[in-house]
């Protein structure tokens, strides 16, 4: 299996070669920085081009093919279109927070990009408690959205917020329980020494029956977290017009719009990392051969490919299902998914007790 | 310079006379290279992401919806990002009559809508009051009220049409200059003076 | 119509000195001002005339008036009841009737708007339509047309919490009160004009407490054409046009209504293979329709995929239309006589292709959506329109049937060739949004067994016949009710004997659905605001003609 780490050894050990250590770090983070931002951008606007793409194909339609080669070119015009779009600047505000509120919910989703495991030693920050730092992180992103709907003095993104703030709240629950019945197998709460784990066999066939379950509430809760169809009341196109971000206008706007897609990306990251083994390529115990040949494929396809496929389901679901009520929604979490939760948590212990895991 | 769209021929287009009248004047302001070519990349994008406010009142709007759906997909030019909010959106489709008690509310539309914005007068309701004209609660045309980038006739316009109407405004995007273009801001400007608000501050 | 001389006979017992006229659609018994609203309640509790199909304002120039058309659920009787309004022209009056049938607030709201007859007693008279500086009242005949008096401003509308109530003082005159729309410190949201999901421009203050609404004020006229008062200064044939631009998917349905309506008043007989025609293009609209219902609905609570599928049988059913017609939505079809054209060659065939798919799409319809346990959730026991509310806000249509109504008008005062047709008519009893979308499920297979039984009985025959160029009506009125893909529509004629109509009043039917609104979104949530507005399926063109 390629290691990566080796690539990273070597910029470290050549930069050290001719400049103070302090200085070297600073270089790197600056690189870092501007790697993961251009991955951001790229990864955001695959994600426009994927979805697009991807609800024309269940709605019987083409979907983008005029701008470049199969309309890939796409979602590159339209970031042009939205670089050089007014920023409406309004009265009646409070101006501070109106401008603050898509920093917050893009750097949430920035920070969160630090700890996924990308590939075989390629890895911003190996914490020792990553899984931890990547719920603690990600729930930033409500702040930015009450602040939007706070700050914009519009009765729609005022209700539009107070949704997703009842929502995300609420959901983040199943998200952290779900996470943790998984860290239980896991043992550990470092992303790569969950990976690592995974090494004989992905999560997912390891805990068979806890890690399925843990698996579905984590796809529906991760659904809501990234206010996605059919959970997509703070945005509820025919209800509130545009949500939280009705008066935001041009790259604030954009802003948004591109968290909303890389919030799915890592959502559909942490499922990968949690039940699908992150990087690691899929190997079965005893098959030797056929373990081989899969680590031919490099990790950094294994991840970017699981995370891929799993927002297919989740953008499946937005274009099949009808959307909940608000009432409905709760009850679904508290009623419904957080019991069934718990008790996957007790059930998750029990069976690494007694050793009924593969 | 020929202004057109992928996989239409230029000899397709119907009337070229008003493209041609902007690119002689694009020609002849100049420009030097760097700006020239930025300015074309800005177009191209510009022109190939045009996103529509939903926008309806009547008739018009049902081809609108049917313009959006599977046999005609308006989804292909990248035009179905179809924004509730003004304030997100590129251009606005006028699909149907526009009576008095809509007029502040359709102006405000408009106000609210981010630069640079278009607006596509569809229908003969929007173009002159159409069948209604005569009608006491109709207004008799929407370029009175604001400023009109393409006028697409119909009653209501097949979404063929609508579809033809809306390139044509892709190619309008693609001859305006960004840096140092006057052309229609100042157009719009002159519009807005002489079609004032009245107690409207904020 | 109906027999109506037991009724006629009731109302001449209590008011010996009625007059009463025999028109060959309803009887009209006119009475004065003083004697309304003791008539109205003896109607309704007396009488069972309990469903008020329309208010027709009318402007006589030497006095003015309504002509309320009530009808009885239980045996079909038309009757309409001609009130002569007191006072002088610059204030008449007369009795309300909105605390006898619900509706009427907003019905008589409309006559107000448009001639200016004050109701004593209706607890809203605001103008309907109009914007409150609006000056004059545009369907009286005197009316000032000049846009000099009601130029175009795009100053933004004057608002009012207010609305005006009118009641009588001492010396019998009328006085004017103020009233709150909403209480003091309500925190009302303004959904509307442009809103995704009002299917137009219609608009909703709603005052909501929370996510839970505590009332809904109606603002309509956004699309207010003024299409009844177009047809006053046009000749018969084309006022035919306006019909395909009011409720545009129930533009085959309007026209033929109106067709009829000067068929009848002039005595045409139309043959029957245009008889036939008009029906199939009636039914092809009206799967059309419930189409298009089924598509937007879903978008509206989220389903957006279902849209796309629905609009697929749509089209389908519009390349049938334009191969005969010559256009996908204003067809301008039927025209005094028959029709215009006749069939295309492959009519049968695309109509037997489409009757092939149909069930398919249906039953795929149902897997996708119906049964969708988010989608019940959000459908089942929301927005309850009971029976008794159903006739008391005049809800027909589809609507209505789903509160157990059978009010389809095909079945009730069946007119073209429906009376020989064996179809069903889909009467469903919860009344909820559940049961207003399958009954719009269920009506699209009824209309595809109309028109399987049609398909191959298209008699031979000319598909137009003779009409005089210039059409001259007798002078007389007439009132008829056909049923639209949204409900009864009701349509009054009065000539005086010329080309034009002397008033033309068009009783769309989602006017009252539109009105019911308030009623049935009580206590719910904003979601389900636009899951019972969807179910309603009004179109606001429709409403504000």
């Amino acid at each position: 299996m390629q290691d990566f780490s080796f690539l990273t050894t070597w910029v470290d050990n050549s930069l050290r070669s001719f400049m103070p250590g302090w200085l070297s770090v600073t270089v790197e983070c600056l690189l870092i920085g501007v790697g993961l931002l251009l991955v951001y951008a790229l990864l955001a606007l695959f994600y426009i081009y994927y979805e697009r793409k991807l609800c024309a194909a269940f709605q019987c339609r083409l979907g983008p093919n005029r701008v470049g080669p199969m309309g890939l070119l796409q979602s590159f015009a339209d970031m042009f279109k939205m670089l050089i779009k007014e920023i409406i600047h309004l009265n009646h505000i409070d101006r501070f927070l109106f401008a603050l509120a898509p920093y917050l919910v893009i750097i949430a989703s920035m920070l969160a990009f630090a700890v996924l495991p990308w590939g075989n030693g390629l890895q911003v920050i190996d914490f020792n408690i990553g899984i931890f730092f990547l719920i603690a992180v990600s729930s930033i992103g409500v702040l930015g959205i009450l602040l939007a709907g706070w700050s914009s003095n519009n009765k729609f993104t005022l209700i539009g917020s107070l949704r997703s703030g009842a929502q995300m709240v609420s959901y983040e629950l199943s998200i952290g329980l779900s996470v943790i019945t998984m860290v239980c197998l896991a043992g550990t709460m470092s992303v790569s020494g969950i990976v690592a784990e995974q090494e004989n066999l992905w999560f997912i066939f390891k805990g068979h029956i806890p890690a399925v379950i843990a698996f579905v509430i984590y796809m529906i809760a991760g659904t809501a977290e990234t206010n996605r169809g059919p959970f997509d009341l703070p945005e509820a196109e025919s209800e509130l017009t545009a949500g939280y971000h009705t008066e935001y206008s041009g790259m604030h706007f954009g802003f948004f719009y591109l968290a909303e897609y890389l919030n799915l990306f890592i959502v559909s990251g942490v499922a990968s990392l949690l039940f699908f083994g992150g990087w690691m390529p899929l190997h079965i115990p005893g098959w030797d051969a056929f373990n081989h040949i899969m680590d031919y494929i490099p990790s950094v396809v294994w991840f970017l490919g699981k995370a891929i496929a799993l927002s297919f389901i989740i953008i499946w679901f937005k274009w099949t299902f009808p959307r909940l009520r608000i009432d409905q929604l709760l009850s679904l979490e508290w009623k419904y998914l957080l019991p069934i939760n718990l008790f996957n948590l007790v059930l998750m212990v029990l069976i690494i007790i007694a050793g009924w895991h593969f | 310079m020929e202004v057109t769209t992928k996989s239409m021929p230029y000899e397709a287009w119907k009337e070229n006379e008003y493209i041609e009248k902007l690119v002689d004047e694009l020609r002849q302001s100049g420009t030097n290279v760097v700006v020239g070519s930025l300015d074309k990349l800005i177009n191209w994008g510009r022109s190939n992401s045009i996103w529509p406010l939903t926008f309806a009142t009547s008739c018009c709007g049902i081809e609108f919806v049917s313009l959006g759906a599977a046999r005609f997909d308006m989804a292909r030019f990248g035009w179905e990002v179809a924004r509730s909010s003004p304030r997100q959106a590129d251009f606005m489709m006028v699909a149907g009559t526009i009576v008095h008690r809509m007029v502040p509310v359709f102006r405000r539309l408009y106000d609210q809508l981010a630069e640079p914005k278009y607006v596509i007068a569809c229908g003969s309701c929007a173009i002159s009051g159409g069948p209604f004209r005569k009608s006491y609660h109709v207004a008799k045309g929407i370029e009175d009220i604001v400023p009109v980038d393409v006028f697409v006739p119909g009653c209501p316009p097949r979404p063929e049409a609508m579809i033809y109407g809306i390139m044509q405004l892709s190619r309008k995007i693609k001859v305006e200059r960004f840096f140092g273009g006057v052309n229609r801001q100042e157009k719009q400007k002159e519009f807005l003076a002489a079609h004032p608000v009245e107690g409207v501050e904020d | 119509m109906a027999n109506t001389n037991k009724t006629i006979e009731k109302i001449k017992a209590l008011l010996p000195d009625a007059a009463v006229s025999e028109g060959d659609s309803a009887p009209v018994v006119t009475v004065a001002a003083a004697q309304w609203h003791d008539l109205a309640l003896a109607l309704r509790n007396d009488m069972g005339m309990d469903f008020l199909t329309t208010i027709v304002g009318m402007d006589w120039t030497e006095s003015m008036g309504a002509i309320y058309y009530v009808m009885s659920t239980a045996t079909n009787e038309v009757v309409g009841i001609k009130v002569i309004a007191e006072g002088t022209r610059e204030l008449p009056y007369m009795p309300s009737a909105a605390d006898v049938w619900n509706v009427a607030t907003l019905y008589e709201r409309e006559v107000y708007d448009f001639f200016g007859i004050v109701f004593i007693g209706n607890p809203d008279m605001r103008r309907l339509f109009l914007n409150i500086d609006w000056v004059g009242y545009p369907l009286r005949k005197d009316y000032d047309a000049d846009p000099a008096v009601n130029p175009v401003s795009t100053e933004n509308e004057r608002q009012s919490d207010f609305t005006d109530v009118w009641t009588l003082d001492a010396d019998g005159k009328p006085q004017k009160h103020e009233e709150r729309v909403f209480a003091k410190d309500d925190f009302v949201v303004n959904i509307g004009p442009q809103h995704p999901a009002t299917h137009g421009v219609l608009r909703f203050r709603t005052a909501v407490d929370g996510e839970t609404i505590k009332k809904i004020d109606v603002y309509m006229g956004y699309i207010h054409r003024g299409i009844e008062k177009l047809c006053e200064n046009l000749t018969y044939p084309q006022t035919l046009h306006f019909m395909d631009r009011m409720d545009y998917f129930s533009a085959h349905n309007y026209h033929h209504a109106l067709c009829m309506l000067y068929e009848k008043a002039a005595g045409i007989e139309i043959s029957r293979r245009a008889q036939v025609i008009r029906v199939m293009m009636d039914e092809l609209s009206r799967i059309a329709s419930h189409c298009l219902f089924i598509g937007t609905y879903c978008m509206d609570l989220g389903a957006t995929t279902m849209l796309f599928y629905a609009l697929r049988v749509r089209e389908q059913i519009l390349d049938i239309m334009e191969k005969t017609c010559g256009a996908r939505m204003t067809f301008n079809y039927d025209c005094i006589g028959g029709v215009m054209q006749d069939l295309a060659p492959d009519f049968r065939d695309d109509v037997k292709a489409l009757l092939e798919v149909l069930p398919k799409n249906i039953k795929e319809y149902n897997e996708i959506f119906t049964g969708n346990v988010i989608a019940r959730n959000r459908m089942e026991g929301v927005g309850v329109l009971s029976r008794e509310d159903a006739i008391a806000y005049g809800v027909t249509g589809p609507s209505g049937r789903a509160s157990g109504w059978a009010c389809d008008m095909r079945k009730l005062f069946p007119y073209s060739i429906y009376g020989e047709l064996d179809f069903e008519e889909v009467v469903m009893t919860e009344g909820d949004s559940m049961a207003r979308f399958k009954c719009r499920m269920r009506e699209m297979e009824e209309s595809a067994k109309i028109l399987a039984q049609l398909v191959d009985n298209i008699p031979d025959g000319e598909y137009c016949v003779k009409v005089p160029k210039v059409l001259k009506l007798p002078a007389g009125s007439w009132f008829q009710l056909t049923e639209g893909c949204r409900g009864a529509f009701g349509l009054y004629l009065e000539s005086d004997g010329t080309t034009k109509p002397y008033r033309l009043k068009i009783a769309p039917p989602c006017l009252p659905q539109a009105a019911v609104v308030d009623h049935i979104t009580r206590g719910m949530k904003i979601a389900d605001l636009i899951t019972i507005g969807g179910s309603l399926d009004y179109i606001v063109p429709d409403i504000d003609r």
